[in-house]
């Protein structure tokens, strides 16, 4: 210590404090200056992503929808429609539509996820909107089924059956099988109300109805889902097993009469 | 052996010998029953052969399977409307408030032994029962059955189809899912409908506002107890006058009004209608073994507030829900007071009109050929082609409405629009039945045309011969005396003349409007274009004279 305070007054002095003092500010300010510069970063990624979105957006979507994304008469406005409903839409396949028509309907998805993500920024760009749900919200293990039952079959079932088979609206339009889909796209739909669909707000059916709702149809209505009594006919209720009755159920009767009816014992000819 | 006139010297006679047990039973209950003159005058009776004739006997066994599975689901089965919480063995429904009926049919579908197969079995029946019923009766149509002496057996038929439609209904109704519960309140729809009484109908029956808590025992007394047992009276009436008319057969060598040709029903009818009941039991614990019906678990249970799409009834009562379906949505409001016309045409009006339509038919068409002969010969359909057009025509009908009331299955698996199908119904109620009377008698003139050139010309045998003078002609062969027989042994009505306008004295007869009606029609089913008329004997031997054979 005494050397240091020896040299104090020594010409030089002064530079070393001052490149002390600028190390000691140059470090601190990488030692605080990270998350700034990260959040830079990602809102540079952000912007690439809404850059990205939009030039996907100009090629496949512009065509209906406007090129600011202010609908046309043949598309909707995109303004404040949010995110969920650009994964839904365009994750499902249903967007970009092959033809106009009562109800555009479920098909091969086209874009990738990344791809989807990107026009999804774009679209949640124009204006603010639900956006994608996480795993967390939409993911059906340990929600209540039996309570998702319930409230399915009170908001869901006058168009999508008892079990979510789907069922006819007015016009052509439908309300679709639920069978395979993806419990994020049961979600966002249910957020976002897509075509015909009303919309489920978190105001009207909270986050974990929604949940509950998306375990039910999971448990009664996917591949793994099991059928006690045998094979379910298409699960479309009397209609189905009305028709099965008759066609296979007297018909197996007619076709046993017949034979019945062939095999006789024969009087001796005379 | 058993006229209880052996002597004890003739007993004897034959020997110390013990007579095989068998006949010991038989002559112990004789003598207590008196069964041999019962057995004596019925073992041999005649049953004639034909597939179609045991369609009945598919109604039959199917109803004595309902029955047995019925009585197995009653001892598990709770008709209650009292709230409870489940906690059985279907974990999806934990905590889910319903009603003890629900609750105990869940516990008949996944805790009772072979609960769930009997439900089916009980369901499947009951679907294939009222089929097999509906086809039953269109044989008994189509072959003109129901003539005399059998059209009080026709009324006890139709009487046993709608009380098999009603017994089914109520069924429906018991597991007090929500398909159940909706179907009751279409139903209460209905009565609510009915003008002036239709409200006081409702709260005696509900006791009081819908749903209340007393229609699943209500319903369950007349499930269980007072229309099947309706039904068994009147099946065995039903059986009863069968063995007194005896059966009817289809023409052919050695049949005629007075016989019957077939084989006993010991040994060969009991045998074969024990295994036919086999057989309809197997096919349909198949079915049920393999296809599940009526999935209540997944239907939920019922809450006035809530309601699905696909809420169908079963089918028999499908033709109801497609009248309501595309009936317009009229209503008159009258001081206060609605007439739901809506509701009440279709569902008060026209619904028993359906049903009294096809049940009337044998009185409107003896009343019109005016013939009180009995008949045992069942007609071939193409040689009644009125009668043939007229029953297609009711089950076009019906099937139109059964379209109607399925609109949204046709729609979604169709690609159509609903709205359309709604209109496509509303027009072919009306013009269908139509088209399809035309028709189908057009088809049976073709076909009565077609015997009538094979009995004059015989078969075409596809063998072409070259003429020496270049010509080619095909060889008829001409039919056997047994195929002349069955393809003419039918009669043919003349049409009822009204007769002079004027009596002998040129006075006016007083002709009655139903008088005219009925030469009209008389007209419509018995003149050239009701019939041709078949070959007569001078005919066949005209030709057969004439240029030979082909």
């Amino acid at each position: 210590m005494k050397k240091l305070s020896a040299r104090r007054r020594h010409p030089l002095a002064a530079l070393v404090v001052l490149l002390f003092a600028l190390a000691a500010t140059g470090g601190l300010y990488t030692a605080f200056a990270p998350a700034e510069k990260a959040k830079a970063e990602q809102e540079s990624s952000q912007s690439l992503a809404i850059q990205e979105g939009k030039k996907l957006y100009q090629v496949g979507c512009s065509s209906c929808h406007g090129t600011g994304g202010q609908g046309t008469s043949d598309g909707p406005s995109l303004v404040g429609v949010g995110a969920a409903a650009v994964d839904f839409q365009v994750g499902t396949g249903r967007m970009p539509a092959q033809q106009p028509g009562a109800q555009v309907p479920r098909k091969k998805k086209i874009y990738s996820q990344d791809e989807i993500n990107q026009l999804a920024a774009y679209v949640a760009s124009l204006g603010s909107g639900p956006s994608q749900p996480t795993k967390k919200q939409y993911d059906p293990s340990g929600s209540d089924v039996a309570r998702g039952g319930e409230l399915f079959r009170t908001n869901c079932a006058q168009c999508h059956n008892f079990t979510g088979e789907g069922g006819a609206l007015t016009h052509g339009k439908f309300a679709p099988d639920l069978g395979d889909v993806d419990p994020k796209h049961i979600y966002e739909a249910m957020q976002t109300g897509p075509q015909n669909m009303p919309s489920f707000t978190d105001g009207a059916l909270p986050e974990k109805d929604k949940k509950d709702i998306v375990a039910y149809v999971k448990q009664v209505n996917s591949d793994k889902s099991e059928s006690p009594g045998g094979f379910k006919l298409g699960g479309f209720g009397p209609v189905s097993e009305g028709m099965f009755a008759w066609i296979f159920g007297l018909g197996a009767m007619i076709g046993v009469a017949v034979w019945v009816a062939a095999r006789t014992a024969k009087a001796k000819k005379s | 052996m058993s006229t209880a006139t052996e002597t004890p010297g003739s007993a004897a006679a034959a020997g110390k010998k013990k007579a095989p047990a068998g006949e010991r039973v038989a002559d112990w209950a004789d003598g207590r029953l008196g069964i041999y003159s019962l057995a004596k005058a019925n073992m041999r009776k005649i049953f004639p052969d034909h597939w179609s004739f045991m369609l009945g006997e598919v109604a039959l066994y199917s109803f004595i399977i309902i029955i047995l599975t019925g009585v197995y689901l009653t001892l598990f089965f709770h008709p209650s409307m009292g709230e409870i919480e489940y906690h059985g063995a279907y974990t999806p429904m934990h905590g889910v408030r319903m009603s003890e009926a629900y609750a105990s049919t869940l516990d008949i579908s996944f805790d009772v032994r072979g609960g769930l197969l009997v439900r089916q079995i009980h369901h499947w029946a009951a679907l294939i029962f009222l089929a097999a019923m509906f086809v039953h009766m269109m044989r008994v149509f189509f072959t003109g059955a129901f003539r005399k002496p059998r059209e009080v057996n026709w009324v006890f038929g139709f009487l046993l189809f709608v009380l098999g439609m009603f017994t089914g209904f109520t069924g429906y109704s018991l597991p007090d899912d929500l398909l159940s519960g909706t179907g009751i309140r279409f139903m209460e729809g209905a009565i609510l409908s009915v003008p002036i009484v239709g409200t006081y109908i409702s709260m005696f029956l509900f006791g009081g506002e819908f749903p209340g808590h007393d229609f699943i025992g209500r319903f369950y007394s007349a499930h269980i107890l007072l229309l099947p047992g309706i039904m068994l009276g009147l099946l065995v009436a039903h059986l009863i006058l069968v063995f007194y008319h005896k059966h009817t057969q289809f023409a052919g060598p050695g049949r005629t009004n007075k016989n019957v040709v077939g084989m006993p029903l010991l040994p060969v009818y009991m045998a074969k209608a024990g295994g036919f009941f086999f057989l309809v039991f197997g096919v349909i614990a198949a079915v049920s073994a393999m296809f599940t019906i009526n999935p209540i678990w997944n239907i939920g249970p019922y809450r006035p507030d809530q309601v699905s799409t696909n809420a169908q009834p079963d089918w028999y009562m499908g033709f109801s829900e497609g009248l309501i379906r595309v009936m317009p949505g009229w209503e008159i409001n009258l001081w206060g007071h609605t007439l739901v016309l809506g509701v009440a045409i279709p569902l008060i009006v026209i619904f028993p009109l359906v049903l009294v339509s096809i049940a009337m038919y044998p009185f409107i068409e003896s009343w019109v050929t005016g013939d009180k002969r009995e008949h045992h010969i069942a007609d071939r359909p193409r040689n009644a082609p009125t009668r043939t057009g007229v029953g297609a025509a009711w089950i076009a009908w019906y099937f139109v409405l059964l379209v109607g009331g399925g609109n949204d299955l046709w729609a979604t698996h169709f690609h159509l629009s609903i709205n359309a199908i709604t209109w496509f119904v509303r027009i072919a109620f009306f013009v269908v039945p139509v088209i399809v009377f035309i028709i189908t008698k057009r088809i049976c003139l073709g076909l009565q045309r077609r015997d009538r050139d094979k009995v004059l010309h015989g078969r075409e045998t596809g063998t072409i011969k070259r003429l020496p003078h270049g010509e080619f002609v095909e060889i008829h062969e001409p039919l056997s005396q047994e195929q002349l027989h069955t393809l003419t042994a039918h009669e043919q009505y003349k049409p009822v003349e009204l007769g002079e306008e004027t009596d002998e004295n040129g006075v006016q007869r007083k002709i009655t409007r139903s008088q005219k009606m009925r030469a009209k029609l008389s007209k419509g089913y018995f003149s050239e274009n009701g019939q041709i008329p078949k070959p007569t004997a001078e005919e066949y031997r005209e030709i057969e004279s004439g240029h030979g054979h082909h």
